[in-house]
């Protein structure tokens, strides 16, 4: 049960991993970007799974009903803004990908090093 | 894209309703789920659509960069613009129930009025990113 | 109205930069950043009077009272911060004018200046907000715009300094959310000063260590602190030179503030350092940054590199004052805090005056500037007085407190290793001295001082470094205060 109770929080740490070990392992530089994507949605995961409560629903308010377990909306509330943040980032860090490839030639972190010299 | 009638015909039938459930998202967002974030990117992908189908040159026609640029600065002014007469009527910064005789109603006005600021903002960078985007030609040719 | 200033000093910018934005012109957008930053420095100051007078003064965001709504909190520590940002501010945007002009393209100088107002935004924000998921968003948004910022360099590297930075960044805030969220989950509110209260109860528990760590790597990495500061050489050495004078000077000074604003307010000290024994782990990384980076100043042959090298061995003054977690550490630190932001921020500056003349800070072109410069140089030299700690500069006041900290908890070798910093920015200042005064200049180029609106900035500075190395008891004053408050001597 405790297993298999918490499989959220294991897709959230599989998540995390393979976001972060793109991030670092990846010389390509849309890779990253790609890496940094999933490591910032598995912290979106982890938010919703907190707001989430066993038998609730969702948190609209129900006409008479006084004794409706409801959803924690806060936690999807902050993770809307930081979607929102992760967007932002994302395309500043494609756009900077685009001006690179412009600069540089090329999209590979060890060929931009080379170009650097 | 001439020749690719369905594509055409749908996504002329869609855009309307796309851009009608933006409208709907931004104002059901008072009681239900929603607001201006979401309904910013819908509207948006309404005029990606539009890109999409009938090309880069036809959506600039209707919506020129120009004015996508002015939309996302004057959202950000709207909604602080709000924050600023809730200031000078008494209250707090958006302190919304200062807005009207009843605080209620006052709340009602407040959010719908920021959550249209958040709309414009989101609408404009949603399609001013798509624009620079799209509108880059690939560097190496 | 100055009961909204708390307010006032975040939205003020705010509304300025998209109208900075739309005017569209390169002197009016300029116009728009210098009125929000002079705004705002006034408001600053107001706001460090007001709560040095009278205590500290809560604003209820939208009327919604604490702990459900966010809040703006001002105490003598986080008003002590917006000065130092909104100095540095009002002293650079009259700077950037010119600087600007000479460096980025002028179809994108409306844009530079919103960016700026936006990051001098997000930078208050951190600093007043007394809701941590606040922090969070207004870090990005500071993030953001510096990106965008370092990004307009004109050299090419500009560009990959800059997504390295995004990246170190953007991982370092992911963090930062994780440590909240996990905060949040244990204790239900967001509330600084309500979690400051909820977590002793769960504090036993693992997943609030869990989120301290998360915490403490997040804020390091924004913060530069070696061995997470690989963002910050390259970044610093090409963006635009007013650009680099404001980022340098505030952006990893709100960061530690992020780390003094957590450890000491929100988890305590009693947990920091006695249950988490925070202390062990950043004493040592301050000392080595300030001798390994110190080191590599020395080999630098960029001025601004060595700067920025220089930059991250000061990060470690200041984080070992942190690290005594005593009344006179914590001064120390907060005290550098401001006299760091003075002295790098004129060194940066005067950088930016050999940049607009000679177009390159390298050492090689650099020869015999001390006299086609003679006030540039000048206010470099006292600038690099000040990195040394020569007394009656401000640098001299804040490692005069480091050392005494350290000999008050009996720790000999570690006021050695100040002292031994010390003397390797002598090194790596005198490299630059050399050059520009007992090197014979290249007659032909023909250079000239730079123009008045880019020295007087800069010398204000270097007066200041001056002024509060002389007359240093107002300073003192409020970092013991602000110490005295975090350390919960005083209240």
């Amino acid at each position: 049960m405790t297993a298999l109770g918490l499989f959220n929080y294991w897709a959230v740490i599989f998540l995390m991993m393979v976001g972060f070990y793109t991030l670092i392992a990846r010389g390509n530089l849309v890779k990253k970007i790609i890496g940094l994507n999933i490591f910032q949605t598995s912290v979106f995961i982890l938010y919703i799974t907190m707001g989430k409560i066993t038998g609730g629903t969702a948190p609209i308010f129900v006409e008479g009903g006084e004794d409706v377990i409801y959803s924690n909306p806060i936690p999807h509330v902050l993770i809307l803004t930081a979607i929102v943040v992760g967007v932002a980032t994302s395309a500043v860090g494609l756009s900077l990908v685009i001006r690179i490839k412009e600069a540089f030639g090329t999209i590979e972190e060890d060929e931009i090093q080379d170009e650097s010299l | 894209m001439d020749d690719r009638v369905i594509l055409r015909v749908g996504a002329k039938i869609l855009i309307p309703f796309i851009l009608v459930f933006a409208l709907y998202v931004q104002f059901h967002g008072d009681y239900g789920p929603g607001g201006g974030f979401q309904a910013g990117v819908i509207f948006a992908a309404g005029f990606v659509l539009y890109a999409l189908i009938y090309g880069l040159e036809n959506v600039k026609k209707v919506l020129p960069p120009q004015a996508v640029y002015i939309c996302s600065a004057l959202g950000v002014l709207l909604y602080a613009g709000v924050g600023y007469v809730t200031m000078a009527l008494g209250g707090n910064f958006l302190d919304y129930g200062v807005l009207a005789h009843d605080p209620e109603h006052g709340q009602h006005y407040g959010i719908l009025l920021v959550e249209l600021g958040v709309l414009i903002t989101v609408f404009g960078v949603m399609v001013a990113v798509f624009y620079a985007f799209a509108g880059r030609r690939r560097a190496d040719t | 109205m100055t009961d909204h200033l708390p307010v006032l000093l975040v939205v003020v910018p705010l509304v300025a930069a998209p109208i900075a934005a739309l005017l569209n012109h390169p002197r009016l957008s300029w116009a728009v950043a210098v009125a929000a930053t002079l705004w705002t420095l006034y408001a600053g100051l107001e706001l460090l009077s007001q709560t040095m007078a009278s205590g500290v003064i809560h604003y209820e965001l939208g009327g919604w009272a604490a702990p459900y709504g966010i809040e703006y909190v001002v105490d003598p520590l986080n008003a002590w911060v917006v000065v130092i940002v909104t100095l540095i501010g009002a002293l650079i945007a009259p700077y950037a004018r010119v600087s600007v002009e000479r460096e980025i393209t002028e179809d994108r100088i409306p844009l530079f200046y919103a960016a700026f107002i936006l990051c001098l935004t997000g930078l208050l924000g951190i600093a007043v907000t007394g809701d941590v998921f606040n922090v969070f968003v207004f870090l990005e948004i500071s993030s953001l715009s510096a990106y965008a910022l370092i990004a307009l360099g004109s050299d090419r590297r500009a560009l990959t300094a800059s997504f390295q930075y995004l990246i170190m960044g953007s991982v370092g805030a992911t963090f930062i959310v994780i440590g909240i969220g996990l905060m949040y989950v244990m204790t239900g509110t967001l509330n600084m000063a309500d979690l400051a209260d909820r977590l002793p109860e769960v504090a036993s528990s693992r997943t609030i260590p869990v989120a301290f760590t998360f915490l403490t790597v997040g804020i390091t990495l924004k913060l530069a602190l070696f061995p997470l500061h690989l963002w910050l050489p390259n970044a610093y050495t090409y963006a635009p030179s007013a650009v680099t004078a404001f980022i340098a000077s505030t952006a990893t000074k709100v960061a530690v503030y992020l780390l003094l604003r957590f450890f000491f307010t929100i988890f305590g000290a009693t947990f920091s350092f006695d249950v988490m024994q925070l202390d062990r782990i950043l004493m040592p990384l301050a000392l080595i940054a300030i001798v390994a980076m110190s080191l590599v100043a020395i080999y630098q042959e960029n001025v601004k590199r060595l700067l920025a090298y220089s930059s991250v061995a000061q990060i470690g003054y200041m984080v070992l004052g942190i690290s005594f977690a005593s009344v006179l550490g914590l001064t120390a630190g907060i005290l550098h805090l401001f006299n760091h932001a003075l002295m790098k921020g004129a060194l940066f500056m005067s950088m930016g005056c050999v940049m607009y003349r000679v177009g390159s800070v390298r050492l090689e072109r650099m020869n015999g500037l001390g006299r086609a410069m003679p006030w540039t140089m000048a206010a470099f030299v006292v600038g690099g007085l000040s990195l040394i700690g020569v007394p009656l500069t401000v640098g001299f006041v804040s490692k005069w407190y480091l050392v005494q900290a350290a000999l008050e908890q009996g720790m000999w070798p570690v006021a050695g290793v100040v002292l031994l910093g010390s003397l390797l920015a002598l090194m790596y200042v005198w490299k630059v001295v050399e050059v520009a005064y007992f090197r014979e200049a290249d007659p032909e180029l023909g250079i000239s001082e730079a123009p008045l609106s880019l020295l007087a900035p800069t010398w204000l500075l270097v007066l200041g470094n001056l002024y509060f190395g002389i007359n240093a008891s107002d300073s003192v004053g409020v970092a013991t205060r602000a110490a005295e408050m975090l350390l919960g001597v005083l209240s």
